[in-house]
């Protein structure tokens, strides 16, 4: 019977003591094992392990606390020298397969963790799941690097577009990099989408922090919000405020979509043009018109259709190309 | 948020062979659904039960029971789920103690329309939580919250807490475990009272 006799103030004193010892002091495989011994003695040690780590990862809000304080002491990524590592072509629609660097009873080794590259090809879409729970989803042509080190989850977004919904862990942040950005998850469903000219950083639910690498103008950091976008550019970072269901229109892509509300035909190729090697092209003469609705990603002829019927426009297709025009 | 596909009632049937859930899976609900729970919780069984000294340990039995029944099946509401545990075993203590009269227990039935909506102190915390968290920090006693501060804010080791402080490592361990301990009450059992919760 589960009714348990040791008091329950006491299995929350050792399961407070266990957390503690774990996350800030020297770890051994051996205290693990007794660890694990422990956290499976009984369900009511599991709950109230489960309950501290959890109240420990709310906490973690509190770390923006610092960078109010002070600047940030973490010198930029150099990411450069070690991608060297990368071996695939960029035609294939390659994820490679997840490397176990996160175990959770693995002791945290600080030495040389190694780099993962992941890659989409246009009209790719793949999901990686991160052995610590964490998932990524890789958008259309996207690539990413990860690296696991003892003090945190490293993320480089090096182009595309990518949904993370972060398995909070208080001992190892979870940071992404972007360019001249730092995204650090605090507890966190966020997207990210680079472009030539920006970043743009969304985030869904939980918390996040931007701020600039290389800051030399000692920029603040922005602390996100839900519903938040944070839009970065080369000098200058702004925040727009969004209703967090809006932001579901722009994770459509997560199912093969692409949703339009009143979006110009220029834009609505722009968006298809991520999607395809067949592009689609929008004469001068249409480029403002605008439409709505849901369109698969991948069917540009569709998309042409509607906008015959709706618009009235000529449609041309060549090739590899459709040209629309008024 | 993880859906169980069939939508029965709130107890797991003890003959369910079908898929058991991973413990990380049961925890992430436990955490997510259940935790917030708590004050609420604490609120229903001191209303309902006697003696106030035994409401900590009732917590801690309501968790081993949800636990025990989602390791079989997450359960698909989970705040109607934890009432029902927890006047379960109201009913299964009384019996044994034969204290109170079991037709003293709340109707469940009556209290249903509160229990499935998800109430507005979910958001209402996410609004004030980093205000809620320097509070509970600031209730901490003085060298516990220093040890807290510089562990989660600082991000120092334990060892370099201890050099920072001036103090023995096991004295720093337990400022430490012991303030984390109280946050935990703080952030869980002692939830702001303008919280909907009923």
């Amino acid at each position: 019977m589960s009714d348990a006799q040791i008091s329950a103030r006491d299995v929350k004193a050792a399961a407070a003591q266990w957390f503690e010892r774990r996350n800030f002091w020297a770890w051994t495989a051996e205290n693990e094992s007794e660890f694990a011994t422990w956290l499976n003695a009984s369900l009511a040690h599991r709950a109230a392990y489960v309950r501290v780590e959890a109240a420990w990862k709310r906490t973690e809000r509190l770390s923006v606390l610092k960078s109010a304080v002070r600047p940030q002491t973490q010198g930029p990524a150099a990411p450069r020298t070690q991608s060297r590592f990368w071996f695939f072509g960029t035609a294939v629609a390659a994820v490679v397969a997840v490397v176990a660097v996160l175990g959770v009873n693995a002791v945290w080794v600080a030495e040389k963790p190694e780099i993962q590259i992941y890659a989409t090809a246009v009209g790719g879409r793949e999901t990686l799941a991160l052995t610590d729970g964490s998932k990524i989803e890789l958008n259309t042509d996207t690539q990413l690097r990860t690296q696991i080190t003892a003090r945190e989850r490293r993320v480089w977004l090096d182009h595309g577009e990518a949904y993370f919904q972060v398995q909070h862990d208080a001992a190892h942040p979870f940071v992404v990099i972007v360019g001249n950005h730092r995204v650090t998850d605090l507890g966190t469903k966020f997207f990210i989408r680079r472009d030539a000219a920006k970043v743009e950083v969304a985030l869904v639910e939980g918390r996040a922090q931007v701020d600039a690498l290389n800051n030399q103008s000692h920029a603040p950091s922005v602390e996100m919000m839900p519903g938040d976008v944070v839009v970065a550019s080369a000098n200058r970072i702004e925040t727009q405020k969004r209703p967090v269901a809006a932001l579901s229109t722009d994770l459509a892509w997560r199912q093969g979509l692409l949703v339009f509300k009143s979006t110009t035909l220029d834009q609505a190729a722009a968006e298809f043009n991520r999607y395809n090697h067949e592009k689609l092209v929008i004469a001068a003469s249409a480029a403002q018109l605008k439409i709505g609705g849901t369109f698969q990603s991948d069917n540009i002829a569709d998309f042409a259709e509607v906008a015959k019927e709706v618009l009235g426009v000529r449609i041309e297709r060549d090739r590899d190309r459709t040209v629309i025009s008024r | 948020m993880t859906e169980t596909p069939d939508s029965r009632r709130d107890i797991a049937d003890p003959c369910d062979l079908g898929a058991a859930m991973t413990a990380s899976e049961v925890d992430l609900w436990f955490a997510r659904e259940v935790l917030p729970l708590e004050a609420a919780l604490m609120q229903f069984l001191q209303h309902h039960w006697r003696n106030r000294s035994d409401v900590e340990d009732l917590v801690q039995d309501v968790y081993v029971r949800l636990y025990e029944a989602a390791q079989k099946q997450i359960p698909e509401h989970p705040r109607r789920f934890l009432f029902t545990t927890a006047r379960n075993l109201l009913i299964d203590r009384a019996r044994r103690a034969q204290i109170i009269p079991i037709e003293a227990l709340p109707d469940l039935d009556a209290l249903d329309v509160a229990l499935d909506t998800p109430g507005p102190e979910r958001n209402a915390i996410a609004r004030d939580e980093l205000r809620r968290l320097q509070e509970a920090l600031d209730c901490l006693p003085p060298r516990n919250r220093e040890a807290v501060v510089l562990a989660r804010i600082e991000g120092l080791t334990g060892r370099e807490i201890s050099q920072r402080m001036g103090l023995a490592e096991a004295t720093v361990s337990h400022h430490l475990s012991n303030g984390i301990a109280a946050l935990a009450d703080m952030l869980y059992g002692d939830a702001p009272k303008d919280g909907a919760n009923k």
